[in-house]
């Protein structure tokens, strides 16, 4: 069996490519649990999704164009929302190189949430009950979350321990591309790419050494492992 | 001859208003059994309107705060009107509005004790009490703020099974250890003081009262070792309790200036909140200061014009200095260019809820500067009633700009977003201030509200000396 090596797990986002569909919002909201708030909480803003497309209107009006830039938890390597956690809910797993959240540690203190420079953290205002026949599609792999507790984007990390699982079984290394997150696997257009930036080969480190690169907020020293590909298009962020 | 005498009477200096020392408390002695029944007496009776006000108080408080905050904890924190991107709101405001309010029993009391200020000795009680019972109040906030109050024992470092220990480098177990640390030394140190006065207690009084006051009492018979041990005791309390006040407020400014929230993260937050808070907890104490002496007995022997003159004084100046590191904070972010910090601050001042900032500035500057350099007004009473009020509406104000107003502005344009407090979280603040007023009415009738044997001590050490037809007023120094 190979040697694993500790994989940087890392995104990368083609704003050129981005249509705004919100399929991967979508997809994390399935793959995740996510609970639905119902029509008035969403209008009030406390939506939980873990993913959104964030839009805005270039141009004045009637030559306005819009352009798309899905945000998500950028797993910051210097993550502002981890040393403000009074009780170690908001941490640093070493395997996957992310930043998790661990949901019955959380008091509810909301810290991090403030704490967050891309506001990626959403809050369990109320229980979310699901009606009978949607609870059937709540996936066994991700556990549900009471009222008070933080939630986040987490590279869909049961996936990512699935997958790792899956290739030392079979005794071989994970291939690239191999491991999807919900977001990714239902992008139409393929705008976003998942892998390992340790691997200097895969495509999703390739993509990131593109010229039109860029990290959210960069300057705030965060270290995220999202990257954002410039749009040069019309449609582009 | 009308002409001539006109010069003469400009180089005259301007008529010197002769103050009777004798309106001065430390210079109007009475006999000490009358001055300790005075306070007995006050201390004792009770109005038919005191019992008003305390059921009624009881009831907001019952209901207000926690049947609000029961049925928050059975519902969820989405009863309070806090969103996405403004996770923190009126909580923790009013959180940080209370640990304000307790800095002035620290201030008026240890600061001005060390000082040897003789007009504190009458108002140290009144004011110590607020420290505590402001804690008592402001603590219930981090309490109140959580998602799920029912496991807040995690916040604790103890001892269990899986060794799992809090997050030192978290500002909220900073803010634990700071107001638990402070909550526990000002309660010390508003006992220590407080013994010999219940001795006296203890031995004018009988059934109830008089078991309450021999075991708060421990025993103080006044004997000279005694006497010696409390005044050091005092004295080492004092000026420990100095830097406990001074860190329980920068740390609770830490929670604020050490996160990458533009606005917040400023160095200047630290004594930026202390000013802050001295500020509204002096005018805090004027405030109660007012209230005791219009409804208890015999307060108006105690508290006097001269001592709402020098609050007056000390208020003036602390809105000065409040104002200088307003002026600071400002200054040098807009000079420093960081154009997320620069929008907010445009923000405060001409975005959708700037009547909050421009009341803060009405409040704590204008007002005060406007008033209080007058001696007519600082020495008089009900204005000096209705100005402290308003410093600490503009504190509250200044909190609110700090807090909600600050987050709903953050980097990402898109997530921008604007937090209007629900009747949950009003009620629920309504309520600590029911509490607040509550437990100080429950204490002015258990415990003398004026230290009078400080009272006594000051007494003696100021007399009236004759000197040929004059009377000069003179201070033997204690110790």
């Amino acid at each position: 069996m190979a040697e694993e090596r500790p994989a940087k797990w890392g995104l990368v986002v083609d704003l050129d490519r981005c249509t705004g569909c919100n399929a991967c919002i979508a997809a994390c909201s399935m793959e995740n649990n996510v609970p639905f708030v119902g029509e008035d909480e969403v209008a009030y803003g406390r939506a939980l999704y873990w993913i959104r497309t964030q839009r805005y209107w270039e141009g004045e009006y009637p030559a306005v164009t819009p352009t798309f830039q899905p945000v998500m938890c950028q797993q910051c390597g210097n993550a502002p929302c981890e040393p403000v956690c009074p009780v170690y809910a908001s941490v640093h797993s070493e395997e996957e190189q992310i930043n998790l959240a661990v949901y019955n540690r959380c008091v509810g203190t909301r810290y991090c949430a403030n704490n967050c420079p891309y506001f990626a953290r959403v809050f369990n205002w109320f229980d979310y009950e699901l009606p009978e026949p949607m609870r059937s599609y709540l996936n066994p792999d991700v556990t549900v979350r009471r009222r008070g507790v933080m939630e986040k984007c987490t590279f869909c990390v049961q996936r990512i321990v699935r997958g790792r699982q899956k290739a030392r079984a079979e005794g071989r290394e994970l291939r690239d591309g191999e491991i999807q997150p919900a977001c990714v696997q239902a992008c139409p257009a393929e705008a976003l790419v998942f892998g390992d930036l340790s691997d200097p080969e895969s495509r999703v480190s390739q993509l990131a050494r593109s010229q039109r690169r860029y990290h959210l907020l960069e300057e705030l020293g965060t270290l995220p492992r999202v990257t954002y590909l410039k749009g040069v298009g019309n449609h582009g962020g | 001859m009308a002409v001539e005498s006109k010069p003469l009477e400009t180089v005259l200096p301007a008529a010197h208003v002769e103050e009777d020392p004798r309106e001065h408390l430390m210079f109007d002695p009475r006999p000490r059994e009358e001055m300790n029944r005075m306070i007995m007496e006050a201390m004792t009776t009770t109005s038919r309107r005191y019992w008003a006000w305390v059921i009624g108080l009881a009831l907001v408080v019952l209901i207000c705060l926690f049947g609000a905050w029961g049925n928050m904890i059975l519902t969820g924190m989405g009863l309070a009107g806090i969103r996405r991107p403004v996770f923190w709101g009126l909580f923790i405001v009013t959180f940080v509005f209370w640990i304000g309010i307790s800095h002035a029993g620290t201030f008026v009391s240890a600061i001005l004790r060390v000082f040897k200020a003789e007009f504190r000795r009458p108002f140290t009680r009144a004011s110590e009490l607020m420290t505590t019972f402001g804690l008592a109040a402001g603590a219930l906030f981090p309490l109140i703020h959580l998602g799920r109050v029912w496991v807040f024992y995690w916040m604790i470092p103890y001892p269990n099974a899986r060794w799992l220990w809090p997050n030192f480098r978290s500002p909220l177990v900073w803010d634990f250890l700071a107001i638990t640390t402070y909550l526990l030394s000002s309660t010390i140190y508003l006992y220590l003081p407080l013994v010999p006065d219940l001795a006296m207690a203890r031995d004018r009084t009988t059934g109830w009262r008089h078991t309450l006051y021999r075991l708060l009492a421990l025993g103080w018979r006044g004997t000279e070792a005694e006497w010696h041990r409390l005044r050091r005791a005092i004295t080492i309390f004092a000026f420990a309790i100095i830097p406990v006040m001074f860190s329980v407020h920068t740390i609770v400014s830490w929670d604020f200036a050490v996160g990458v929230v533009a606005g917040w993260h400023s160095t200047i937050f630290g004594p930026y909140f202390i000013i802050g808070a001295i500020l509204s907890g002096v005018a805090a104490v004027v405030s109660i200061l007012f209230v005791l002496r219009s409804t208890m007995q015999h307060m108006d022997y105690f508290i006097r014009k001269e001592h709402f003159d020098a609050l007056g004084k000390l208020l003036l100046v602390f809105s000065m200095a409040w104002a200088y590191f307003f002026f600071n904070d400002y200054l040098l972010t807009w000079y420093g260019g960081e154009e997320a910090a620069r929008r907010i601050l445009t923000l405060h001042a001409t975005g959708p809820a700037a009547w909050v900032w421009y009341l803060m500035l009405i409040c704590n500057v204008l007002i005060p500067w406007l008033t209080l350099w007058n001696r007519t007004i600082r020495r008089t009473p009900w204005a000096m009633f209705i100005i402290t009020l308003l410093i600490n509406v503009g504190m509250y104000a200044e909190r609110y700009t700090i807090i909600p107003l600050t987050l709903g502005h953050q980097r990402m344009p898109f997530d921008w977003g604007v937090y209007t407090p629900r009747p949950t979280e009003i009620s629920i603040v309504i309520g600590t201030f029911a509490l607040f007023l509550l437990l100080y009415l429950l204490a002015s009738r258990l415990i003398p509200l004026v230290p009078v044997w400080e009272v006594q001590e000051g007494q003696m050490a100021h007399t009236l000396r004759r000197v040929g037809k004059a009377e000069v007023p003179s201070v033997t120094e204690l110790e």
